[in-house]
C-alpha cells in the first residue's frame, strides 16, 4: 500500500470500535479514547482534505488499488475526489461532535463502527467494496435505535433494517448486472466509459434497481415511510448520524454510479426521478405542517418529515443530469448534513431537558425559559428553511436552476413543471418551521415547566453545536468553499 | 470613494454581531454598538454620495468572484450610482434615527439588546439590496430582509397577535420570493449571468423577459405590500413602533419600489409589466387609502396609508415617471418615519393604539403635535411639504403618459388624494384636537388615566430632524436642473420629472376641501369619529374589502385540511402499501404475518437469506 492516508482513515474509527467493544475501560477512560479515536480520524480527513489538488477535483486522490477477491477481480480501491471530499469531512466531523456527547462505552464504539462504513461508503472506487462499507453502515445503526432508543425502538429498528436491506439488495443486484454487462467493479473504468458498450435495456434494468436501492435510502418517496419512526426512536446521536451522513449515501449512490456509469438509464429515468423528488418535497411540507399544528406531535419526526422534503430537492437536482443541479445535489447533501444534524442535536438537548419532545406537552415559550437553546433552534429552523445566506439555500437555489434548463432530451416543461412546484416547496417549507416556531420557541412558558429550574446551553453542548452554525453561517456566505471543490468532478461526471 | 461602499452592508452587520454577543456586557449598553455602526455607515453613505454627484451618470463597480453555479461564476459586490448613493443616504438616515430613538423607547424593554442586533441587521440587509452588484447578491439582502422583519414584528412574542403578525408577513413576502427566485434564474440564464450589470445590458427576447419580470414582479408587489400580497403590512404594526418607521420608510417595503427602479430597463422592455404594476396600483392606492378613513388603531392608519403611499410609487414606475417615484420613496420615507415616530412618542404615553382613546393630546406633547402636523401636512400632499410635489409630479406623469391606463392612474390617483387628505385630517383631530378620552373608559377600573407627557429628547429630536426633512425635501422639486433629479441618473427611456403649477393647484384644492369637511363634521361633534357619516359603508371597510378572510377560507383552511389527509395516508395506507409490496417483491409476501408478529432476528435473518437468494438468482439470469 502506496498511500497510507484512506487506510487510516477508515482503520482508525475501526480499531477504536474493537478495542473499545472489546476492553471493559471505565466509561470515563471510554470517553477519552473514543473523542481521541474520532478527533484523529478528523484529523486524518483534514489532512487529506490539506493534501488535495484543488485544481484536479475531478481525479480521484490519495489512491489505494490493491487484490482483494482476485476470482471476480474485486479490488480493494480507495480514491477521493471532489465529489466525496465534503462528504467524508462533513462524516469526520459530525462523529466527533457525537461522539463527544456520548457517556456510554459500547455506544461510542458502535458509532465508531459506524464511522468506518460511512467513510468508506464515501471512499469506495469498486462496487463490491462499495456495497460492504454500505451494508456494514446498517448494523451499527440497527443497534444504535434497538438498544439506546425510544420507547418504540423494536418496531422502528426493524423496519428501518428492513427497509434498507431490501433497498441494498436491490442495488446489489444492480451491480451484478453492470458486472455482467461490462466485466467489472472498478468505478473509475465504468465511469470513464460512461455506459459505452452497455445495451440501454440493460441500463434501465441496473439503474431501475439502484434507483429504488438508493431511493430507499435517499430516502425517495414514497420509499420514505422507514425514516420518521426511525429517527423518532432512534437516540440523538443516531438521529443525527442518520440524518447527517447515512442519507447522503443514498445521493451519493445516485450521482457515484448511476448518473456516471449508466447515463442512458439516467436519462430514461430522470423524468421519474424529478416526480418522485417533488412529491416528496410537497409531501413532506404538508405532513410537517400537520405535525406542526397537530395535538402530541413528536418535534423528532416532524425534522425526519422535513428531510424528507430537503432530500427531495437533492433527488430532484441530480433529476435535472444538469453540473448546476448535481452541484446543488451536493451542497444540499452537505448543508442537510450541517443543519439538521444541528436540529437534531438541539431537539435532543429539549428532550434531555424537559423529557419529552412532544410539541403539545412542551406548550412553548422555549426562548422565554431557555433563551440561548431557543435562540438557536430559531437559527437552525431559519437555515433548514432555505434562507439565502445560509447554508440550505444553495441546494434548493441550484436544484431549481438545474430544473430550468435540465439536460438536452429532458423533457423542458415538465422540468419546468417541476421546479414550479419545487419553489412552491420552498414556500411550503418556511410555513411549517414558522408553525413549529410559533408554537414551541415563542409563546409563554406553560404552568408545568414554570416552576421548574432547567439549565439552559452548557459548555460541553456548545462544543458539539457551535461548529455546525458557523458551517451553516459560513458555507452560507461562501458556498464557494463546497462547490469549487466538486465543480471539475462534476463535470466530469456528466462526461 | 466607491470602493469602500461595501462598508455599508458589513458596519451594522458587523455592529448586529457585536451588540448580540457583547451588547449587554460593554460600556453603554447595547445601544452602542447599535449607533456606532449605523452612524459609521452613514458616514460612508455620504463619501460615496460625494463621490458619485462629483462625476455624474458613472456607474462604479467593485466585484470580485463569489461560487461557480453549475458552469457559471457568480459575482459578489458593488454596484454604484446616483440612485444607489440617495437611497443608501436616505436608509442610513431613517435607520441612525430610529436607533437613537429606540434607545429610549425600548429602553425598558428586557430583550433590548436582542432588538438592537436585529435592526442593525436589518439595515445591512437593506444597504445589500442596495449595493448589490449581482441578483443572487441582491436576493440575500432581500431575504434576510424577510426574516429580520419576521423577528420584529414578532418581537412581543408573549402575545398571540404579535406571533400571527410575524408568521403572516414572513410567509406572505416569501409566497412572492419564491416567485421571485424563480424570475432571478429566468432572468439569469437568459442573460447568462446573474450580474445585474450583465442582465440589464442582455439583448431581450420578448416573452422570456415579459415571464422574468412579471416573476420578479410578484416579488416585488410582496415586499412592497401591494394588492394583493399587501395584507401582512397592518397586521406588522404588532411589532415595537419604532420598527414600523424602519420598515415603512427605510427598508423592506422600500426594497420592492428601489427594485423595480434598479433594473427598470427590464421593465421597460417589458411593458406588459408595467402595465401589470400601474393595475395593481390603481386597485391597492384607492382601496388602502379607503380601509384608512375608519381604523380606529392610529398605526394601523398609518400602515394602510403606507401601503397606498406605496402605490403611487409603484403607479409612477408604470407610468415611466421613474425620477418621481424615486422622489416619492424618499419624501415617503422622511414623513412617514416622522410619523410612525410621532406616534410611537404618542402611544407611548396615553398606552393605547386606540385613537377613540387619544384626543386633546397637542397640550401635553407640543413637539409631537407640530412635528406629526408637518408630517400629516406632508402625507395629505399640501405643498410646501415634501409629499405634495413629489405626488403630484406622478400625478403628471401619469397625465403626460395618457391612454387609458395613464388616465385611470390619473383619475384614481386623484381621488385618492380626497381620500388620502380626509384619513390625514380625522387622524389629526382624533389624536391630538378636542379633548382627551382616555379617562372615559378608565372608569371600568381596568387602567388608571396615565399621566400626558412629551417625550424625552433622544425622542423628540429625531422628531425635529425628520420634520425639517419633510419640508426642506420639497424644495428640490422646483428648479429641475438641481436637486433630485440630477442626482439619481435616471434610466434613458423615462420621463423627465416635471412639476406643474396647475397640477398643484388642483390637487392642493382637493386636499382643502377633503380636509375642511372632515374638520367641519368634526367641529359639529368633537367627541365623535368624523367619519361615522359613513355610516354602512364602513362595513365593507372595516372588514379591508374581505381579502383577510377570502384568504383563509380559499388557500390557509384548506392547506390545513390537505396537510391533516396527507399526514393520515402516510401513518396508515402509505406506510402499509410500501410495506407490503416490499415484502412481497422479495418472496415473502406468504410469511408476512406471521413475520411481523416474530422476533427481529427471525425478520433479519429471513430477509438476508431473502437478499442472498435475489442476489444469485438474477446474477446467473443476467450471466446466462
Amino acid at each position: 500500500m502506496s498511500n497510507i492516508w484512506l487506510p487510516l482513515l477508515i482503520g482508525l474509527p475501526a480499531l477504536g470500535a474493537v478495542l473499545l467493544g472489546a476492553a471493559r475501560v471505565p466509561a470515563r477512560a471510554a470517553r477519552y479514547v473514543g473523542v481521541a479515536v474520532a478527533a484523529a480520524t478528523f484529523a486524518v480527513a483534514a489532512a487529506v482534505a490539506g493534501r488535495f489538488d484543488y485544481s484536479a477535483g475531478g481525479r480521484p486522490q490519495d489512491v489505494v488499488n490493491a487484490k482483494w477477491l482476485p476470482a471476480i477481480d474485486v479490488r480493494f480501491h480507495l480514491g477521493v475526489d471532489g465529489i466525496s471530499l465534503p462528504l467524508v469531512l462533513l462524516t469526520a466531523l459530525l462523529v466527533l461532535l457525537c461522539v463527544a456527547t456520548i457517556e456510554d462505552r459500547l455506544m461510542i464504539a458502535v458509532v465508531l463502527l459506524l464511522e468506518v462504513g460511512m467513510l468508506g461508503t464515501f471512499v469506495a472506487l469498486d462496487l463490491v467494496l462499495f456495497f460492504v462499507f454500505f451494508e456494514v453502515v446498517l448494523i451499527p445503526m440497527y443497534v444504535l435505535i434497538a438498544v439506546w432508543g425510544g420507547p418504540r425502538r423494536r418496531p422502528a429498528a426493524t423496519k428501518f433494517i428492513l427497509f434498507t436491506l431490501l433497498g441494498s439488495a436491490l442495488m446489489l443486484v444492480g451491480f451484478f448486472v453492470l458486472y455482467a454487462a461490462t466485466g467489472t467493479f472498478d468505478m473509475t473504468q465504468l465511469a470513464r466509459a460512461h455506459g459505452r458498450g452497455i445495451a440501454a435495456g440493460t441500463q434501465l434494468l441496473a439503474g431501475t434497481l439502484m434507483l429504488v436501492g438508493f431511493g430507499v435510502k435517499s430516502p425517495m418517496w414514497p420509499l420514505h415511510t422507514w425514516l420518521p419512526d426511525a429517527h423518532t426512536e432512534a437516540p440523538t446521536v443516531g438521529s443525527v448520524l442518520l440524518a447527517g451522513v447515512l442519507l447522503k449515501m443514498g445521493t451519493y449512490g445516485f450521482v457515484r454510479i448511476v448518473v456516471p456509469d449508466l447515463p442512458s438509464a439516467a436519462h430514461d429515468l430522470a423524468p421519474v426521478l424529478g416526480c418522485l423528488a417533488v412529491v416528496g418535497i410537497v409531501w413532506a411540507c404538508l405532513a410537517c405542517l400537520a405535525l406542526a399544528r397537530g395535538e402530541h406531535a413528536d418535534l423528532k419526526r416532524l425534522i425526519a418529515f422535513s428531510s424528507v422534503g430537503h432530500m427531495g430537492f437533492v433527488l430532484l437536482g441530480i433529476a435535472t443530469l444538469t453540473s448546476a443541479g448535481i452541484q446543488g445535489a451536493l451542497i444540499g447533501n452537505v448543508a442537510h448534513g450541517v443543519i439538521t444534524g444541528l436540529l437534531f442535536f438541539l431537539v435532543g438537548g429539549v428532550k434531555d431537558r424537559f423529557h419529552t419532545s412532544d410539541v403539545t406537552e412542551l406548550g412553548g415559550g422555549l426562548l422565554a425559559k431557555l433563551p440561548a437553546l431557543g435562540g438557536l433552534l430559531l437559527v437552525a429552523s431559519i437555515a433548514s428553511l432555505g434562507l439565502p445566506g445560509l447554508a440550505g439555500f444553495w441546494g434548493e437555489m441550484l436544484s431549481l436552476l438545474g430544473a430550468y434548463s435540465p439536460a438536452s432530451g429532458l423533457s423542458r416543461p415538465l422540468f419546468l413543471t417541476l421546479m414550479g412546484i419545487g419553489a412552491a416547496g420552498t414556500l411550503l417549507t418556511a410555513v411549517y418551521f414558522l408553525a413549529m416556531l410559533r408554537r414551541v420557541d415563542f409563546g409563554v412558558v406553560v404552568d408545568r415547566w414554570r416552576g421548574e429550574r432547567i439549565a439552559d446551553v452548557a459548555a460541553v453542548d456548545l462544543v458539539a453545536w457551535t461548529p455546525l452554525v458557523v458551517l451553516a453561517v459560513g458555507i452560507g456566505v461562501w458556498p464557494g468553499l463546497v462547490l469549487r471543490v466538486s465543480e471539475s468532478a462534476v463535470r466530469g461526471l456528466l462526461g | 470613494m466607491t470602493h469602500v461602499a461595501w462598508l455599508l452592508p458589513a458596519l451594522p452587520a458587523f455592529a448586529a454581531v457585536i451588540g448580540l454577543f457583547f451588547g449587554g456586557r460593554m460600556f453603554g449598553g447595547p445601544a452602542v454598538p447599535a449607533v456606532i455602526g449605523t452612524g459609521g455607515a452613514f458616514v460612508v453613505s455620504l463619501l460615496v454620495l460625494g463621490a458619485v454627484e462629483g462625476s455624474p451618470g458613472k456607474v462604479r463597480e467593485d466585484v470580485v468572484q463569489w461560487t461557480p453555479i453549475g458552469g457559471r461564476m457568480l459575482h459578489v459586490g458593488t454596484r454604484v450610482d446616483g440612485l444607489v448613493a440617495v437611497v443608501a443616504v436616505m436608509v442610513c438616515v431613517v435607520a441612525l434615527l430610529v436607533q437613537v430613538y429606540s434607545t429610549a423607547y425600548m429602553a425598558d424593554d428586557p430583550r433590548y439588546s436582542v432588538y438592537a442586533a436585529e435592526v442593525s441587521l436589518f439595515t445591512a440587509a437593506m444597504l445589500l439590496v442596495v449595493v448589490a452588484s449581482s441578483l443572487f447578491e441582491l436576493l440575500v439582502g432581500w431575504e434576510l430582509m424577510g426574516l429580520c422583519s419576521y423577528l420584529l414584528i414578532g418581537h412581543y412574542w408573549q402575545t398571540e397577535g404579535a406571533r400571527a403578525a410575524a408568521v403572516k408577513a414572513f410567509v406572505t413576502t416569501r409566497a412572492g420570493d419564491a416567485a421571485f427566485l424563480v424570475g432571478i434564474i429566468v432572468l439569469g440564464v437568459h442573460a447568462g449571468s446573474f450580474d445585474i450589470d450583465r442582465v440589464l445590458t442582455a439583448p431581450g427576447h420578448q416573452t422570456v423577459l415579459t415571464v422574468g419580470v412579471l416573476l420578479l414582479l410578484a416579488g416585488v408587489v410582496g415586499k412592497s405590500a401591494q394588492f394583493p400580497l399587501h395584507v401582512w403590512l397592518p397586521d406588522a404594526m404588532a411589532g415595537p413602533t419604532p420598527i414600523s418607521a424602519l420598515i415603512h420608510a427605510a427598508t423592506m417595503v422600500a426594497a420592492g419600489i428601489f427594485v423595480v427602479a434598479r433594473l427598470y430597463p427590464l421593465f421597460l422592455a417589458a411593458p406588459v409589466a408595467l402595465t401589470v404594476l400601474g393595475i395593481i396600483a390603481c386597485i391597492t392606492m384607492l382601496g388602502a387609502a379607503l380601509v384608512a378613513l375608519v381604523e380606529d388603531d392610529l398605526k394601523r392608519v398609518l400602515a394602510w396609508s403606507t401601503v397606498s403611499q406605496l402605490a403611487y410609487m409603484s403607479a409612477g414606475l408604470a407610468m415611466r415617471g421613474w425620477t418621481a417615484s424615486v422622489y416619492h420613496l424618499l419624501t415617503h420615507a422622511a414623513f412617514k418615519a416622522l410619523l410612525f415616530l410621532a406616534a410611537g412618542s404618542v402611544l407611548r404615553t396615553v398606552g393605547t393604539n386606540l385613537m377613540s382613546q387619544m384626543g386633546g393630546l397637542r397640550r401635553a406633547m407640543p413637539v409631537t403635535f407640530v412635528t406629526a402636523l408637518v408630517g400629516a401636512a406632508a402625507l395629505a400632499g399640501l405643498p410646501p411639504f415634501a409629499g405634495g410635489f413629489s405626488k403630484d409630479a406622478i400625478l403628471d406623469a401619469a397625465r403626460e403618459r395618457g391612454g387609458p391606463l395613464g388616465t385611470a392612474v390619473y383619475v384614481v390617483g386623484l381621488l385618492t388624494v380626497v381620500v388620502t387628505a380626509a384619513y390625514v385630517t380625522r387622524l389629526v383631530v382624533r389624536t391630538f384636537l378636542g379633548d382627551y378620552r382616555g379617562a372615559a373608559d378608565a372608569g371600568a377600573g381596568v387602567e388608571p388615566r396615565p399621566r400626558l407627557h412629551e417625550s424625552p429628547l433622544v425622542m423628540t429630536v429625531p422628531l425635529v430632524v425628520l420634520a425639517v426633512a419633510a419640508v426642506g425635501l420639497g424644495l428640490p422639486a422646483l428648479p429641475h436642473s438641481w436637486g433630485v433629479a440630477s442626482w439619481l441618473d435616471p434610466p434613458v427611456g423615462t420621463t423627465v420629472m416635471h412639476v406643474g403649477a396647475g397640477g398643484v393647484a388642483l390637487s392642493t384644492a382637493l386636499v382643502v376641501l377633503a380636509a375642511a369637511g372632515v374638520y367641519a363634521l368634526y367641529r359639529r361633534d368633537a367627541a365623535a369619529d368624523p367619519l361615522a357619516v359613513l355610516g354602512p359603508v364602513r362595513r365593507p371597510l372595516a372588514a379591508a374589502f374581505g381579502v383577510d378572510a377570502f384568504y383563509d377560507r380559499a388557500l390557509v383552511r384548506p392547506l390545513r385540511a390537505f396537510a391533516g389527509v396527507v399526514l393520515r395516508v402516510d401513518d396508515g395506507g402509505l406506510d402499509a402499501t410500501v410495506e407490503g409490496s416490499g415484502l412481497a417483491a422479495t418472496g415473502l409476501g406468504g410469511g408476512l404475518r406471521r413475520l411481523q408478529n416474530g422476533n427481529v432476528q427471525a425478520y433479519a435473518s429471513a430477509m438476508v437469506i431473502a437478499v442472498v437468494a435475489v442476489v444469485v438468482g438474477v446474477s446467473l439470469a443476467v450471466a446466462r
